[in-house]
């Protein structure tokens, strides 16, 4: 009885947004009387990080500091349109319609600023701290929370933008199949590093390594989080999750954590994660989506390694104990 | 039976409340005491995202009947900062980005500080004890264990 050990490595293309009728997310902007932007959405941030991405779009096109930014993801009845944070869209989708409403919102927030310093708006740049001063005349200056009380209180204006991304409705080529479903595609691979127990039939993740091309990576740390947090998730789907490997019935399922098997803080591999930049024409700031790719990988790269163990091809996951046992078994010839 | 008063020392300060017999500990930090940090995953004692130290020792708040442990001590997320300023366990947890639905972080960072406690130079293995009762479904656990880890040399003197 032996430790077999394998490596095996999947692929994957994933594409951003999905597109069945027009796939839009929007965004209103409004400056508050103190220079708070609130970006209100209908995007929800689940835990997936929307709302810190959605206020560096913001920030960043703005030209104000993040402190600036307050995202108010509130209510789908009274929110601007959103399609939902599914088929890794939020950041792209959300980020792009935030970029557009930020844009008209820094037209208006320069212009009222021309007004104040009595100067022309085309010679106004923002100095990223919460000033807008006079290019190459920075003692020129005013800073956003004056100038929205300005706005509100003397100029008689609404500092606001508004956003949208429309991904068209593209219908197939009736002959060819041929159709344009998504905005861009993320690119991924993992290798996984097994041992196979062949008397016991489990298989420990000794190593996982996983390269990510996702266009520009807004925020790094993030990032990382989404691929560790989703190879996790992706090994836990190869070897443990399941509703269904129970018997002789239904009622024999895993009705809560106890049961519901999924690794813990003693099964986690060794990682070594890599990011590739390339960024997308039609992406905020480039970016592509990283969201739900990060557990797609990691499976097929496990049964491949398993393979490569043992020579036990499984094709129903979880690979569990039973399922490799039963593989070997048939594979030496042992028949129940 | 009828209700009765119980007294507990929470975060340091003596809190009286009136509890129906076998309300857990989790219900009356959460209702009567407005303390909405240890949260209500499973209410089963399977996930442990409820947390809290009773005398000291991390329990589940969802399996403890409140009435049984009248005049205890209990400490909960609430009371690790001080004056406002984050410990070394929540700070170590924000700049090392072990959180990210926050829903199992309360239960951690109170599991690790049972831990740092009781065993201030912990290995990564004690680490992977403490914290083996209470459920991730986000970070796939390295950056919390990393996080505890730093928190425990933090603190070091
Ligand atoms: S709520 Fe107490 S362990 Fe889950
Ligand atoms: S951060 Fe979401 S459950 Fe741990």
């Amino acid at each position: 009885m032996a430790k077999l050990r394998g490596r095996g490595y999947a692929s994957v293309n994933y594409p951003t947004g999905m597109n069945l009728g027009g796939d839009p997310s929007q965004a209103l902007i409004h400056a508050t009387t103190t220079g708070t932007f609130v970006v209100s959405l209908s995007s929800v941030d689940l835990g997936q990080g929307l709302k810190t991405v959605v206020a560096q779009c913001a920030a960043e096109t703005l030209g104000l500091p993040m402190e600036n930014i307050l995202v108010d993801t509130a209510d789908t009845d009274t929110g601007p349109h959103c399609m939902g944070t599914f088929a890794s869209r939020g950041t792209h989708r959300v980020g792009n319609a935030v970029i557009m409403a930020a844009a008209e919102a820094r037209e208006v927030m320069l212009a009222v600023a021309a007004e104040e310093l009595e100067v022309d708006a085309g010679d106004l740049e923002t100095d990223g701290t919460g000033y807008i001063q006079v290019k190459g005349a920075e003692e020129k200056r005013v800073h956003i929370t004056d100038l929205a009380l300005a706005a509100h209180f003397t100029h008689g204006r609404t500092i606001s933008g508004r956003g949208i991304f429309l991904k068209e409705k593209n219908d197939p080529v009736p002959e060819t199949g041929e159709m344009d479903p998504d905005s861009c595609q993320a690119h991924a691979c993992t290798v996984a590093v097994v041992e196979v127990d062949d008397e016991t039939g489990v298989v420990e993740v000794l190593e996982m390594h996983n390269a990510y091309e996702i266009g520009r990576a807004l925020n790094p740390a993030m990032v990382a989080q989404q691929v560790e947090g989703g190879a996790w998730m992706g090994m836990s789907h190869a070897l443990f999750e399941s509703t269904e490997p129970y018997y002789p019935t239904r009622d024999h399922g895993p009705g809560d954590f106890n049961e519901y098997l999924m690794p813990g803080p003693a099964d986690i591999p060794m990682y070594h994660n890599a990011i590739l930049e390339r960024p997308a024409g039609n992406g905020p700031f480039g970016a592509k989506g990283i969201g739900e790719m990060t557990a797609n990988a990691p499976i097929p790269a496990i049964a491949n390694a398993i393979f490569d163990a043992c020579g036990v091809r499984l094709d129903t996951m979880p690979f569990t104990p039973e399922r490799v046992l039963r593989g070997l078994d048939e594979l030496r010839g042992n028949h129940h | 039976m009828a209700s009765q008063v119980v007294n507990l020392r929470v975060n340091e300060r003596s809190r009286e409340f009136l509890a129906a017999p076998g309300t857990s500990l989790l219900s009356s930090l959460r209702d009567a005491l407005g303390l909405m940090a240890a949260k209500r995953g499973c209410a089963q004692g399977s996930c442990g995202t409820c947390t809290v130290l009773l005398d000291g020792r991390p329990v589940m708040s969802c399996l403890v009947a409140v009435e049984t442990v009248d005049g205890a001590s209990v400490r909960t997320l609430e009371g690790v900062a001080r004056d406002g300023e984050l410990d070394e366990v929540q700070a170590a947890f924000l700049e090392g980005f072990a959180t990210q639905c926050g829903f199992c972080t309360a239960g951690m960072i109170m599991s690790a500080e049972a831990l740092l406690d009781r065993n201030p130079d912990p290995t990564r293995e004690d680490v992977v004890e403490a914290i083996s009762g209470n459920v991730c479904r986000c970070t796939g656990y390295g950056p919390i264990v990393d996080a505890i880890l730093d928190a425990a040399a933090r603190r070091r003197p």
